[in-house]
């Protein structure tokens, strides 16, 4: 009797194994045009973007491999004048270099903070039932749908010093009492790109907390309402915990991009000490002035630093990036 | 009602309205500029006060602006096309079949997407050069695999991921190997997700600034993001603002029209990597 049940039951699961085998060599295949796709336009760029930091490669030497390799000179390196002075030199000892790490994460955790708490807003307001809802998420996706450069050009305009709505408005209520050359003054040049990064970025940030919002179901809030619990605590209690993954990972994107922002600061406020950040640094090195070496030191130091957060992150919150815990 | 409820009522309405305002204003007001010319542009108001249409006569018989339309409806087609190609049979593998290591390989396609793109700048800079792609429409298509693969892929998968078990059970009982599975099984019912995902890869190549800044110099090469931003005058004080705007419009309409007929699906695919789970 057993033998009769084992036996086909045998060959079944190494029919089962067979199988196995067959999907995950077809898997294989599947994966390799893509992997190696991925190789030659991400990781080995990469590696070679790695390799010129090392090197004194200008415009000239680049692609003839007359550059020759010089260490961490690029990074930090001393010298010993005659007269006992030690010189330090290198993108670690550059003054420029720090002010545009210190813009960058001044206007990343500036940025992602107040779209989070804005896009958390927006996203509880089209959560609530009400006429004309549908109208106001589709009007909250037009900054969205705007290109980047489009919105640095529009904005640009309307922040204009002598012509710009933006001063004729505020000169309107009263709030100033000359115009602001916004786009150009070190210290307003700021404010005019995180105004424009937070009105393009908050609809994205809005809209991914919306879905994580509606995940939340219905009765936990009914029944709140009939225990007799204010708003205000429904929300800290229950409706921040349970949005908290959505929360986490609109976070973790929005933070990523807002550490390599680059073409808004290009185009909005050109040549600003106030806002040139590590991926604009680093690109007038490597374009403007033709420094591979520094310019990819530079952006090498960037990739690190990303890296660094990405690492912490995922380790700090746990995030389940993949989904395979669900 | 009480009074309190018609008050809160009320500032919620408020908050709707000014939402809307904030999100709409600036477009509206880009529209409204570039019908104006001469000193009329330079007054700033705030409801339509003449509709000339030179500015867009200016920008359209301007034979480089149209090529660089032309040249970004190529680039962002054929970057779209070789994403959903070489993603869609990834994402099967990734989303289907269990294999060591997937959980770090997704973890990875992942990383790859948000990468600084400067990170990779000069290395491919060599790398087109190497392949004699420099100041061509190929050099664009080969770097913006780096970001619109990785997208692809990821909603991709967890597209597939969601799609029923019995179906594909069923395929392999009658024998069909993963190549039939995934074009005669799935694919019909991934069509909506294609196109989703499609136009959102579209949308970001279509946008893409740095490597078409970088990897183009001619002014018939370049695509629409570049012509826009290096559109100058004579000198700096001659910015041609009322051109400008009306560029700008004319390449933000259609994708507002395509973002607003597909914003159901826009959403759910841009929520489809994260939020789940």
């Amino acid at each position: 009797m057993t033998t009769t049940v084992t036996a086909p039951g045998l060959r079944a699961a190494r029919q089962e194994t067979g199988l196995q085998q067959q999907r995950a060599r077809a898997a294989f295949w599947f994966l390799a045009p893509m992997l190696l796709m991925l190789f030659f336009v991400a990781a080995w760029p990469l590696f070679r973007s790695i390799m010129f930091s090392f090197t004194d490669a200008t415009a000239n030497t680049i692609f003839n491999g007359q550059s020759e390799w010089v260490g961490f000179d690029n990074y930090l390196t001393w010298r010993v004048r005659d007269n006992g002075d030690i010189r330090w030199r290198g993108v670690l000892a550059d003054p420029d270099w720090w002010n545009a790490v210190w813009n960058t994460v001044r206007f990343a955790f500036v940025s992602v903070t107040l779209e989070t708490v804005l896009g958390l807003l927006v996203a509880l307001v089209l959560n609530a039932e009400f006429k004309g809802r549908g109208f106001v998420r589709a009007a909250i996706l037009i900054p969205w749908a705007i290109p980047t450069i489009v919105s640095a050009r529009m904005w640009g305009w309307m922040l204009n010093d002598q012509f710009g709505i933006i001063n004729d408005l505020l000169l309107q209520l009263n709030l100033i009492d000359s115009p602001i050359a916004w786009t150009a003054r070190p210290d307003t040049a700021m404010i005019a790109v995180l105004i424009v990064d937070i009105w393009k970025t908050t609809p994205f940030m809005a809209l991914l907390m919306l879905a994580g919002l509606q995940m939340i179901p219905r009765d936990m809030y009914e029944s709140a309402k009939i225990d007799g619990i204010h708003p205000v605590k429904v929300f800290f209690r229950v409706t921040l915990p349970l949005l908290r993954p959505a929360l986490m990972v609109a976070v973790i994107f929005r933070l990523l991009d807002a550490l390599r922002i680059f073409d808004l600061i290009y185009v909005l406020t050109p040549r600003s000490e106030g806002t040139v950040t590590m991926s604009v640094l680093s690109y007038l090195n490597l374009q403007q002035f033709g420094d591979y070496g520094e310019g990819s030191a530079q952006s090498t130091l960037l990739f690190l630093i990303i890296a660094v957060f990405v690492v912490l992150y995922i380790w700090l919150g746990r995030v389940d990036l993949s989904g395979e815990r669900s | 009602m009480t009074a309190s409820s018609i008050f809160w009522n009320v500032m919620f309405y408020i908050g709707v309205a000014l939402i809307v305002l904030v999100a709409v204003f600036p477009f509206y007001y880009a529209v409204l500029s570039s019908f104006e010319t001469g000193t009329q542009l330079f007054i700033p108001n705030y409801l339509p006060q003449s509709f000339d249409l030179s500015n867009y006569t200016s920008v359209l018989t301007a034979r480089s602006f149209g090529r660089s339309v032309l040249n970004s409806v190529f680039v962002a087609s054929v970057t779209v096309i070789a994403a959903l190609f070489l993603a869609v049979t990834a994402s099967y593998a990734l989303a289907r079949v269990r294999f060591r290591g997937r959980g770090l390989l997704l973890m990875t396609i992942l990383a790859v997407s948000m990468f600084p793109q400067i990170a990779v700048l000069s290395g491919l800079f060599e790398l087109i050069n190497w392949l004699g792609l420099y100041n061509t429409p190929w050099s664009l298509i080969l770097s913006y695999t780096i970001f619109t693969l990785p997208f692809t892929v990821w909603v991709l998968t967890t597209f597939m991921r969601d799609l029923p078990v019995e179906i594909e059970e069923a395929a392999i009982v009658d024998g069909a190997s993963p190549w039939i599975i995934i074009s005669r099984v799935f694919l019909p019912l991934l069509w909506p997700a294609l196109v989703t995902t499609g136009l959102l890869a579209f949308i970001g190549a279509w946008n893409e600034f740095l490597f078409a800044l970088t990897f183009t110099v001619d002014e018939s090469r370049r695509t629409v993001p570049v012509a826009i931003a290096l559109l100058s005058g004579a000198s700096v004080q001659e910015i041609p603002w009322g051109p400008i705007m009306a560029a700008s419009v004319l390449v933000t309409v259609p994708l507002i029209v395509l973002v607003l007929i597909f914003q159901r699906k826009i959403v759910a695919g841009l929520t489809a990597g994260g939020v789940k789970g």
